[in-house]
This record gives C-alpha cells, sequence and structure tokens, in this order.
C-alpha cells in the first residue's frame, strides 16, 4: 500500500500546525493529571470507586494501548501533559519562542543513557509494584506527582524533553510498539533536508521549537523516537515534513539492532504473561505475593518476575536464534530477529488489557459522577451497579488478538530472519510457544 | 508579551488553580466517618458529639469491605456502608449518655472490635435508675468453671416435659426469679425429691425454660444471633463460626508470643451444643457473660449494644441448643 499523506489536506495541516488544537488538548489532560494526583491523595482509599485509578489504569489504559498505540503509534505523547510544566520553564513561554540564551542548565544528555535501558528499569520498577500500584489511590497519586516533577526537574538541568525521551516508563513502550502504527511522521525529500541550512527544525526558529524529541526529522526511519509533537511541521521552512497513514508494521522490515530495544520487546512480552497470571489468574499465592510488597513471598515473585524477563525469555530465544560464530555477530541477529516480538507483544498487552477492561470499565461511569468518594452524583451515575461489558466477545476477541499477532509476528519473522541471512522458523516456533502459554493463561 | 502567550498563561494557571482548589474545598467540606477493619483502625473518627433531640447527620463510607452501621440501644436499622460510597444516617438522641456504634457485618476475625461511640450532651428529662446486672446481685462469678457434672443421655423434650409437670408440684421453679438465678442442672439436683427418672427430669427442666420465654422472644433471640453471635459461635451454636479457626490460630499465636496485652488476646468460641458447659450454666451467669463480654478470651462486651430484653431473648435461645423447644419463623 503506497502511502497517503495526511498533511497534504490544508484543512489537517492548519490544524496541525496551528498550536492552539493541541495548547486546548494539553492544558485539558493536564487538569485532567492533576486532578488524578489530587483524586489518589485525597480521595477514597478505594481503588475502583478512585478517579485516579479508574481513569488512569482503566480509561486511559484502554485508550492508549487498544486504540492510541496500535493505530496513532506515539500519538499519545503528541498530549501527554507531563513535559507541559517543564517545557514552559525551558523555555520561559508556553507558545512563543524560546529566547537565544537558554534560562536553565541547559546540558546533553548523559551519552551513556543515550537509549531506553533506563525507560526498561522505570517501567520494571513500577511493574514490580504494579499490584499496589494499580490499586490503591495514594501510590498512584504518589507515582504520577513524581513523574510530573521528574520530568520539571530534568528540563531545569537538560536540554529538550529528556524525561519523555529517556525515563518515561510509558514512553519505552509506546516507541517500540509505535513502529507498528499506520501513522508516520517523515520527510518528503531528503535532498531538501540536506541542502537545509540551520536546520530549525532541530534547532529552533521564530515558528517553533527545535525538535524536544532531540531528533532530526530529516534522518527519521521509524517511529521510535518522535513523540508526534508536530513541532518540525510548523519549524520546516520547505514545508518538507508529511504526516502520512501507511501500512502496519512498516518500521518492523527494517529491524533494528539494539539490545535496549531487544530487552524492551522481552520485557513487554514478559510482563504481559506475568500480569495475565498474576492478575487475571486464579492463583491467590501468587496475588498475595505479588500485593505484600517488602514481604519475603514478594521477593521471590519480584525474583522470579525479573528472572522470567532477563534470563528464562531471552534464553530460550537465544538458543532458538544462535549458531556457531562470533558474540558480535550472534547479538546482532539476536537484537534484529527479536523484532519479530513486537508485533506480538503487542497483541498479548491488547489481549490482556481487553479481559480487565472491559470487566471494569463499569467503574468509570460510577467514579465520573462520585470522582473523590464522597458521596457526589454529579451525572446520576454514582450508583451505577458493577457489571462486565461485552463479555460474550471477550474470549473470541482475545484469542483472535492473540492469534493474529501471531501470524503478524511469523510475517515480521520472516522478514527480520531475511534481513539477518538466518532462518526464520526457529523464531516462529518461540512465538507459537509463547503464544500457546499465553492462551493457556487468558483461556 | 504576545496577547496569545498571556492567555494561554492565565488559562493553564487559572485552570491548574482550580482543579486543585475546588475538590480540596469540598473534600475539606464533608466530613466522613471511614469505616475499617478493626485490623486497619476500625472507625475514624471513634467518637461523635451530639446533642440530646437535635438531629445528627453522619455520613458514612468504608475504604475497605462492607461494614453497617447500627447504634446499641437504639431503635434503628442498620445501614450497609459500602466501599468508595457514602451512606447518609440521620439520628436523634431522647437521652444524654453515650452510645456506642458498631458494626453489623462479620467484616473479618476482629469485625466486633469495630466500635466507636457517641457522646450525646444535654439534659435528660427523665433519668433512668442504673440498675445492677443480676449475675452480681445474685453474686455469681461468671469466669468460675461452672461445668453440669451430670447431663442427659439424648435432647430433653419440652413437650414431653410439659405432660410429666401435669402431675408435679413444681409451682418454686415456674417463677422467672428462678428460672433466672438457677442453672438447669441446680434444678435438676432440686428434682431429686421426685421419683422422675434422669432424662425424664431434663424433660421437665425444658419445659419450665420453655415456659420462660415465648416463641416470638426466641425468634427474636435468634435473629440477634445469627446476626452478632453466629460469626464465631456458629449458626447452629456449635463453636465454629466462620471465623472460629482463625480466633483459635490468633489465640494460640498471641499465647506463644507472650506480647500479653499489645497482642488481641483470643480464643475457640464457646460451642453451646456443649451439655455440660450449657446445663450448668443459669440465665443470670449467660446474661453476665454477653453482658460484660469474656475478659481476656475475644468475647466482645454487648452491655453497650443490647437491651436486657435482647440479653434475655438470646439467653433463652442459646438453651435451644440444649432443649427441644420450638422456635417461631
Amino acid at each position: 500500500m503506497a502511502k497517503f499523506e495526511l498533511t497534504g489536506n490544508p484543512f489537517i495541516k492548519n490544524t496541525l500546525k496551528n498550536r492552539w488544537p493541541q495548547l486546548a488538548v494539553f492544558i485539558v489532560m493536564l487538569f485532567g493529571y492533576i486532578f488524578a494526583i489530587l483524586a489518589g491523595l485525597v480521595g477514597t482509599s478505594v481503588g475502583s470507586r478512585n478517579f485516579s485509578i479508574v481513569f488512569v489504569w482503566i480509561a486511559w489504559w484502554a485508550i492508549l494501548i487498544l486504540v492510541a498505540v496500535p493505530f496513532f503509534g506515539r500519538g499519545w505523547c503528541a498530549v501527554c501533559p507531563i513535559p507541559l510544566p517543564g517545557e514552559w520553564l525551558q523555555r520561559g513561554a508556553v507558545l512563543a519562542p524560546p529566547e537565544k540564551k537558554p534560562r536553565w542548565l541547559n546540558r546533553r544528555w548523559p551519552k551513556v543513557f543515550r537509549n531506553i535501558w533506563l525507560q526498561n528499569v522505570s517501567f520494571l520498577l513500577l511493574a514490580l509494584f504494579s499490584s499496589v500500584l494499580l490499586t490503591t489511590p495514594d501510590i498512584t497519586g504518589i507515582v504520577l506527582a513524581a513523574m510530573f516533577f521528574a520530568a520539571m526537574g530534568l528540563s531545569t538541568v537538560y536540554e529538550r524533553r529528556s524525561f519523555c525521551r529517556y525515563l518515561c516508563p510509558v514512553g519505552g513502550f509506546i516507541g517500540l510498539y509505535s513502529q507498528t502504527a499506520p501513522i508516520e511522521l517523515r520527510i518528503k525529500d531528503k535532498q531538501i533536508c540536506a541542502a537545509c541550512k540551520g536546520k530549525p527544525c532541530y534547532n529552533g526558529s521564530a515558528s517553533g521549537y527545535g525538535c524536544p524529541w532531540d531528533v532530526f526529522p530529516g534522518g527519521l526511519t521509524k517511529n521510535s523516537y518522535c513523540g508526534l509533537c508536530l513541532e518540525c511541521l510548523r519549524t520546516c521552512p520547505y514545508d518538507n515534513i508529511a504526516i502520512n497513514v501507511r501500512h502496519f508494521s512498516a518500521d518492523l522490515a527494517r529491524p533494528s539492532a539494539r539490545m535496549d530495544e531487544a530487552f524492551k520487546a522481552f520485557i513487554m512480552l514478559g510482563s504481559a504473561m506475568i500480569y495475565a497470571g498474576v492478575l487475571l489468574g486464579p492463583w491467590g499465592t501468587l496475588k498475595d505475593a505479588a500485593y505484600n510488597v517488602g514481604t519475603s513471598a514478594w521477593f521471590v515473585y519480584a525474583a522470579v518476575f525479573l528472572g522470567i524477563i532477563f534470563v528464562l525469555m531471552p534464553s530460550l530465544f537465544a538458543l532458538c536464534v544462535s549458531r556457531f560464530e562470533n558474540f558480535t555477530l550472534f547479538k546482532k541477529r539476536f537484537a534484529t530477529l527479536s523484532t519479530a516480538l513486537i508485533p506480538l507483544g503487542l497483541m498479548f498487552w491488547v489481549a490482556f488489557s481487553l479481559s480487565f477492561v472491559l470487566t471494569n470499565a463499569s467503574y468509570i461511569l460510577a467514579s465520573l459522577s462520585d470522582p473523590l468518594g464522597l458521596g457526589w452524583n454529579l451525572f446520576g451515575t454514582a450508583n451505577v451497579v458493577w457489571q462486565p461489558m461485552l463479555t460474550s466477545i471477550l474470549a473470541p476477541g482475545q484469542t483472535l488478538a492473540l492469534v493474529g499477532g501471531l501470524i503478524w509476528s511469523a510475517r515480521t519473522a520472516q522478514k527480520a530472519a531475511n534481513e539477518a541471512r538466518t532462518p526464520s522458523i526457529p523464531v516462529i516456533a518461540y512465538c507459537c510457544m509463547t503464544t500457546l502459554v499465553m492462551l493457556w493463561l487468558l483461556l | 508579551m504576545k496577547r496569545s502567550e498571556l492567555l494561554s498563561r492565565i488559562l493553564i494557571m487559572t485552570g491548574t488553580l482550580l482543579t486543585i482548589g475546588a475538590p480540596l474545598f469540598f473534600w475539606t467540606r464533608t466530613p466522613l466517618i471511614h469505616a475499617r477493619m478493626a485490623e486497619n483502625g476500625g472507625w475514624n473518627p471513634d467518637v461523635i458529639q451530639a446533642e440530646v433531640g437535635k438531629p445528627l447527620r453522619l455520613s458514612l463510607t468504608s475504604d475497605d469491605v462492607v461494614h453497617s452501621f447500627a447504634v446499641g440501644q437504639m431503635d434503628m436499622e442498620a445501614v450497609d456502608v459500602e466501599p468508595g460510597k457514602v451512606t447518609d444516617v440521620t439520628l436523634t438522641f431522647d437521652e444524654p449518655g453515650t452510645y456506642t456504634f458498631y458494626c453489623t457485618r462479620w467484616c473479618g476475625p476482629n469485625h466486633w472490635r469495630m466500635r466507636g461511640t457517641i457522646e450525646v450532651g444535654g439534659s435528660s428529662s427523665d433519668p433512668e435508675p442504673v440498675s445492677v446486672p443480676l449475675y452480681v446481685t445474685l453474686g455469681l462469678d461468671i469466669d468460675a468453671p461452672h461445668d453440669a457434672p451430670v447431663v442427659p443421655g439424648s435432647q430433653p423434650s419440652a413437650a414431653r416435659g410439659e405432660r410429666l409437670a401435669a402431675n408435679l408440684d413444681i409451682s418454686q421453679f415456674t417463677n422467672s426469679a428462678s428460672y433466672l438465678a438457677n442453672s438447669p442442672y441446680q434444678v435438676f439436683e432440686d428434682l431429686e425429691k421426685t421419683n422422675l427418672s434422669d432424662a425424664e427430669k431434663w424433660d421437665v427442666i425444658a419445659y419450665l425454660w420453655q415456659s420462660n420465654t415465648t416463641p416470638a422472644t426466641l425468634a427474636k433471640g435468634r435473629e440477634l444471633y445469627a446476626q452478632n453471635c453466629a460469626a464465631c459461635h456458629g449458626e447452629n451454636g456449635a463453636g465454629d463460626g466462620v471465623f472460629a479457626d482463625d480466633l483459635a490460630k490468633a489465640g494460640e499465636a498471641s499465647m506463644q508470643s507472650m506480647a500479653g496485652a499489645t497482642d488481641m488476646s483470643m480464643q475457640a468460641p464457646v460451642d453451646f451444643t456443649d451439655s455440660k458447659r450449657m446445663l450448668g450454666a443459669g440465665p443470670a451467669l449467660l446474661q453476665g457473660k454477653i453482658l460484660r463480654g469474656g475478659m481476656g478470651t475475644g468475647m466482645p462486651m454487648w452491655g453497650s449494644i443490647f437491651t436486657e430484653e435482647q440479653i434475655q431473648a438470646l439467653v433463652a435461645y442459646l438453651y435451644s441448643f440444649q432443649f427441644e423447644y420450638p422456635v417461631a419463623e
């Protein structure tokens, strides 16, 4: 399928270039975010009735993993309010172009951390505490506030959106899975970028800010690190930036061979499976172990969690793809072939999320009317009775997602295997195996 | 500064202030009484002030599981307090004093520890004299062992006892003072003079006990028992309620830890089907135990919650685990 340039439509292009529509969404999101922090801290401690839990972990998560990531890639990053206050500090303005001289330290992010390892760590930190985080409003409030202030603080020390790019626990996997999305921001003509003086898309100009994601759009080949903030669309003096609709998983045709990204794929695949076991499975002891943070049972759970993700799953994968060769080549092939796990992981998350989102969606209405649990009934829906939704389509939907993910992964494996000049069968076998485990866990 | 910049800053700042300020304002103006399982703090606040004759409006919420709110010695229906929801209750007190509010849902092994007090100030139009409990007047040591040395071989029947009593002079046992002060075994001993067999004596005792209550009272007793006692003592009185195992375990643990009063000392609940224990205990003794509670055993004190009449109904019902007599449905 050829690409279709969305920005070819003048209305779409002008709406996207105009700062106000995006700012309006930003502001609404910001208020929602602040309210979620507040609700977490002062609202009822009953998770299912607290706005912070219901809107963050049910409503937002559902939209993110079922709609935003699969269809819009980093679409969420385009409107996420977390960087807003930090950027205001950094730029000294909300809309106006920044002053020439930086207001704060404006340092470059340390070279050793210019990868997504820290995001892998931050995600795992949340994942290990997730049973408590997902059910305890004040912990959710504290974590949301911590992310908010961390982003703000980092903006005063490091240049651009360093939190989003290198630390955000969510940003890492959104980036990984955004490669599969049918939407992309790319340049139209390489020659124009090569000849462009001053590169305002990266350095900023009177029309807008230099790429907050520290990306030179001229070199964009995949979605992972483009936050769709649309600044380059505004700054490019040659109208050389396009937002295209493309076919799914276009970026995966050119697998990257980075270990941090390869492990992100394992982390996401593994944690979807572990979550399915812990949160949806029938094993009470496992739930208790995951919930009782700090007890010896929890340490065992954490060790097993990390063991599965960092030892068991990668080792099995390594066994599948290993051949006698030198280590550098092996690492490259390992990372290249792990690309096949990206669609699989995304669909694992879709299948897992379908289950708890449909089960818990009815809490959204109740929480909307009484977000703090103070006995309000703002929209008359405070007493909506909890009821799982669309239960008849749940199992077929999950099976479809998992089997679809497997087929998608197999196709990706074939392409990645071609690239690595190696047979794809072992990778497909690995995907089959994990899918069977996930099917067993979910159904 | 350009107007658009200024406008956006004002928008963000005022919006942020409102987003924080408005909920905080309403939050501080909505005083809630939080219910939590006793292990996690019970009622908060657990002391509430009120005035005689002035309606007291309470907004209750639960922070964990479903609880229920009721005020002892007051004619009110218990209301459920659900997690994250708010239940409003309005109470009006006619008499000053200290009232006990408590949870009536079996929310955990320490469920009965979920209590608080409402201190009602004001003057009384008709002060009631404080009465001394019967077990004190009778000088009963309610903590001393009181097992009956002899127990019936099969369950005594009030119906059979009634037929036997028709030919006996048992007037000394039929008045309520005698019923309250004596244990069934004491009456068994007093019936020595008669020429009844042991089984017949027990049947007569069953009849005497039945004649001191009514089917309606027994039904009331059963209702109270199901709500307040069955969680530990079991629906059929066998000391095997849903929390019995937990209580026994907690009791063992507290004995082993030697932590004394800092631990919640508990023990396995009493078995009301145990004839030795029950037939050796008179109504005044059982009333005392319910009224005061079993100190150091985990048995709560109910004196501040049940009325005299309710305790008598409960005591009468407890004997139905020993005697065969009808309880109204």
